[in-house]
């Protein structure tokens, strides 16, 4: 691999941004060289959205110089850092669905003749391209009728077209499956070899060992340390992202209580809705967490939202208390006192433009109703309590939720539940896209109110997560629920195996 | 993400002010009030009088905006009301007539909502029916006619006064404090705010949104009812094809002066109704001023170019760069 003392492809000095008094970059070097792919790393806040933005001249940096090929350059904009040869792939792709692949490729330079564009041209070309990538697609279809990762790699297909040298990838890999992973990370590495600079921000610690050259980690703002991968074991690395040792919190497991003593809160019997999950059963328990595990699209979303009442089963009973209930919408839910935290944090989940008092208080305020509003010195009450109690920071009340990070917004939602004291708590994915401090917190919080007799509903595809926490795990394939595992049973092979459809094999069971 | 930071309303506070000073320069008796057969009289009660029935209106449009809704159909509203007023007035009791023409608007605001609520078609499409189809319900009340009228009762709710107080400027008041209670007093304002910021994480939160956008609508009917009948009373008659014409776009604008975005989520009931003085004192003063009338338009886009930009958050951001430029240097 070329990664010698060779000049850099890309180097960035002293890069400093705050935002009203809040010191958001301090001092920050980076550099990049031609042909590695280079993790960017660090808590939520730490400063990599920050510092990804400055760099591409999204947004104006107070201090720092940056050098492309030895040359200064100062973009101004998205469109300036692309011409330069610095393009971004945001976890959201940017581009338009509805437009066919080939269209989305060429967008604004395409080719024409005569004024008129020449979509058979545009079409070949487009195929040409992406055969590169080994992706055989029809370019003629809308981007929009293809996975999450094609649509991906078309984004990177259109940024390296676009003459990049650099490229940068704000978690690619957030909503990708292992598969698409693998489709994606052989496309990195054939850029790689192209001499193509990438810098790659992600959460997932595995990726980074499997793909990554070095690797630079920000905390609060600075620069905490670059390494080459092989000179920092993921045990330093954790350290160096949290400064801390991380707790103890995620490793251990405690002993597991025979399921059939827990009085159940609510049973379901063959609940299903046609085209979404097919008929299930499903028991959950006080001081018990049933863990729900599968590839994106398996049917997990939309079991608990079905649970929940978001969608409406169109068979199967539900029963609370031993008594047939009917669960038609979140608020007939919520009067059995359930809760339910969406995965789609940003849509589903906060409103950006409230404070972090109004989301904590607004699912306990709808329970109450209109007409019994929570005098403001109780809502300031609740808000101080979550926010000591869960650690949301900054901790502030009555800043607008969507200035937090994501990790202290999903806080601020798990304490929107908590303040309606729930007996049963669904959580769809309460750890994508947040940092690994905050990740040991929310683990432990999950454990912490399962002690305390709540019963828990999680969906995760972080399985040596779910393995921590979880008393029972349902597994799921092609919106069905095709395994139960409980017990001492529940471990990453046999939720791999059963995943797969493999014949379980005999794993070794840890306790 | 551009967030808007809780507002205090400083630019159309200082905008009024603004204006109501370029009144006075231009007509130096402007702030000249005096007392007249029990009667507040003077420019500065005409601006509140008269931008009355506009006030009254933005009430209602305020929260059909914040719930990412629009009420086109207001000012033919205020036609129907006006027009069942101004035909029941000489033959029926006060409380009748106001059942009724109050009546028609609740109606017409439950046909908007239900549109919207139930059947969910867009609001401005919603709302453009009955705006069109409002005017044509109006002129077959008054069978095409100007209906007059002569009950003293009605005719002074446009034309009597209370303590002085011109009843326009009471009854604007009172459907104020009313609003204010009913949507800040509970938590109505709170619901509101949240399922026009984000309609689906309310709804996931347990909000009714539906039957709250049903409401607004009902709101906005009964606040333009209200206007309608002062508008009536105001001239003793009833003209379909005129009353209110064009006021659904004062009162939208005097929502937007007032801060509230288009997009839904938080809202200023006060401010809404700043916006409205904003905008009669501004055709005031233009009659005072002497210009021509018609330069009334282009005046009033101006001013309203001039609130919206120092709202705006990003121009704000501009001017901050300026004063780092060519500010004072820190050491």
């Amino acid at each position: 691999m070329p990664l010698t003392d060779d000049a850099p492809l890309l180097s960035l000095a002293g890069f400093s941004k705050s935002f009203a008094g809040f010191v958001a970059l301090d001092r920050v070097d980076f550099t990049l060289r031609a042909g590695e792919i280079h993790a960017l790393l660090g808590e939520n806040g730490a400063g990599k959205s920050t510092l990804i933005k400055t760099m591409t001249g999204v947004v104006t940096r107070d201090a720092g110089t940056m050098r492309l090929n030895g040359a200064e350059i100062a973009p101004r904009s998205a469109e300036e850092a692309v011409k330069a040869g610095i393009a971004t792939v945001y976890q959201e792709v940017n581009l338009a669905p509805n437009l066919s692949v080939a269209q989305n490729l060429f967008l604004g330079r395409q080719p024409t003749r005569f004024g008129l564009v020449r979509e058979r041209e545009m079409r070949r070309r487009a195929a040409a391209l992406l055969t590169e990538f080994g992706l055989a697609i029809d370019v003629s279809s809308p981007l929009e009728s293809y996975s999450v990762a094609i649509q991906h790699i078309v984004a990177i297909a259109r940024a390296v077209d676009q003459s990049a040298r650099v490229l940068i990838l704000d978690e690619p890999t957030a909503s990708l499956d292992a598969h698409e992973v693998e489709v994606l990370f052989a496309v990195l590495r054939q850029l790689q070899a192209r001499g193509i600079g990438i810098v790659f921000v992600t959460h997932f610690l595995d990726q980074v060992y499997a793909i990554c050259d070095r690797i630079t980690v920000l905390r609060n703002g600075r620069l905490a340390g670059t390494a080459p991968i092989a000179d920092l074991p993921r045990l330093d690395l954790v350290r160096l992202m949290l400064g801390r040792e991380l707790s103890e919190a995620t490793a251990k497991r405690p002993p597991h209580v025979e399921s059939a003593a827990r009085t159940p809160v609510a049973t379901f019997a063959a609940f299903g809705k046609e085209g979404q999950v097919a008929p299930f059963d499903l028991t959950l328990r006080a001081g018990h967490v049933v863990g729900l595990a599968g590839l994106l699209g398996s049917g997990r979303t939309e079991t608990v939202r079905l649970v929940f009442g978001a969608e409406k089963a169109d068979c199967g009973t539900a029963e609370v208390d031993g008594r047939r209930v009917a669960i038609g919408s979140p608020r007939e839910a919520m009067r059995l006192r359930f809760g339910y935290c969406p995965e789609e944090r940003k849509t589903e989940g906060i409103v950006a433009d409230l404070t972090v008092r109004e989301n904590i208080v607004l699912a306990l305020q709808a329970q109450r109703g209109a007409l019994a509003p929570l005098p403001r010195r109780e809502q300031d009450e609740i808000a101080a309590k979550f926010i000591r109690l869960l650690d949301i920071r900054p901790p502030d009340p009555e800043r607008p939720i969507g200035l937090l990070s994501g990790g202290n917004q999903q806080k601020a939602l798990l304490a929107r539940w908590l303040a309606t004291s729930p007996r049963l708590l669904i959580l769809d994915e309460p750890t994508r896209g947040i940092d690994v401090g905050a990740h040991a917190e929310i683990i432990a919080l999950i454990r912490s109110l399962c002690a305390e007799g709540m019963a828990l509903l999680v969906v995760s595809s972080e399985l040596e997560e779910i393995v921590t926490y979880a008393d029972e795990v349902i597994v799921l394939r092609d919106r069905a629920h095709v395994a139960r595992l409980s017990g001492d049973a529940v471990d990453v092979p046999a939720i791999l195996a059963a995943i797969a459809d493999a014949p379980s094999a005999p794993a070794a069971r840890h306790a | 993400m551009a967030l808007r930071l809780p507002r205090v309303g400083t630019a159309q506070i200082g905008a009024l002010a603004l204006i109501l000073a370029a009144n006075w320069v231009v007509s130096p008796q402007f702030f000249d009030i005096r007392l007249q057969d029990g009667r507040l009289f003077g420019s500065l009660i005409d601006v509140l009088n008269r931008g009355a029935p506009v006030a009254l209106l933005s009430l209602g449009m305020v929260l059909v905006i914040a719930m990412r809704g629009i009420d086109l159909s207001v000012g033919a509203v205020m036609a129907i009301s006006g027009a069942i007023a101004a035909s029941l007035a000489d033959s029926h009791s006060l409380p009748v007539v106001l059942a009724a023409a109050l009546g028609a608007g609740l109606l017409c605001g439950l046909w908007n909502g239900f549109l919207v609520a139930v059947l969910g078609i867009q609001p401005i499409v919603a709302t453009l029916i009955l705006m069109v189809a409002g005017r044509g319900i109006a002129q077959l009340i008054t069978e095409g006619r100007i209906v007059t009228f002569t009950s003293p009762d009605l005719a002074f709710l446009g034309g009597g006064s209370v303590l002085g107080v011109p009843t326009p400027i009471v009854l604007a008041l009172a459907m104020l404090a009313l609003t204010l209670a009913v949507v800040r007093g509970t938590a109505l304002g709170l619901m509101i705010e949240a399922s026009g910021g984000n309609p689906r994480a309310s709804a996931l939160a347990g909000i009714g949104t539906r039957l709250i956008t049903l409401a607004v609508y009902v709101w906005s009917g009964l606040c333009a009812a209200l206007a309608g009948i002062v508008a009536a009373a105001d001239i003793l008659g009833a003209d379909a094809n005129n009353a209110g014409l064009w006021l659904e776009l004062d009162a939208i604008l005097a929502v937007v002066i007032g801060g509230t975005s288009l997009f839904g989520g938080r809202f200023s009931i006060i401010l809404a109704v700043v916006g409205a003085l904003i905008i009669q004192a501004m055709n005031t003063g233009i009659l005072l001023s002497g210009l021509p009338p018609e330069t009334n338009l282009v005046v009033k886009a101006v001013v309203v170019l001039a609130v919206l930009l120092a709202q705006s958050p990003r121009l704000g951001a501009h001017l901050a760069g300026l004063r780092v430029l060519f500010g004072p240097r820190k050491a």
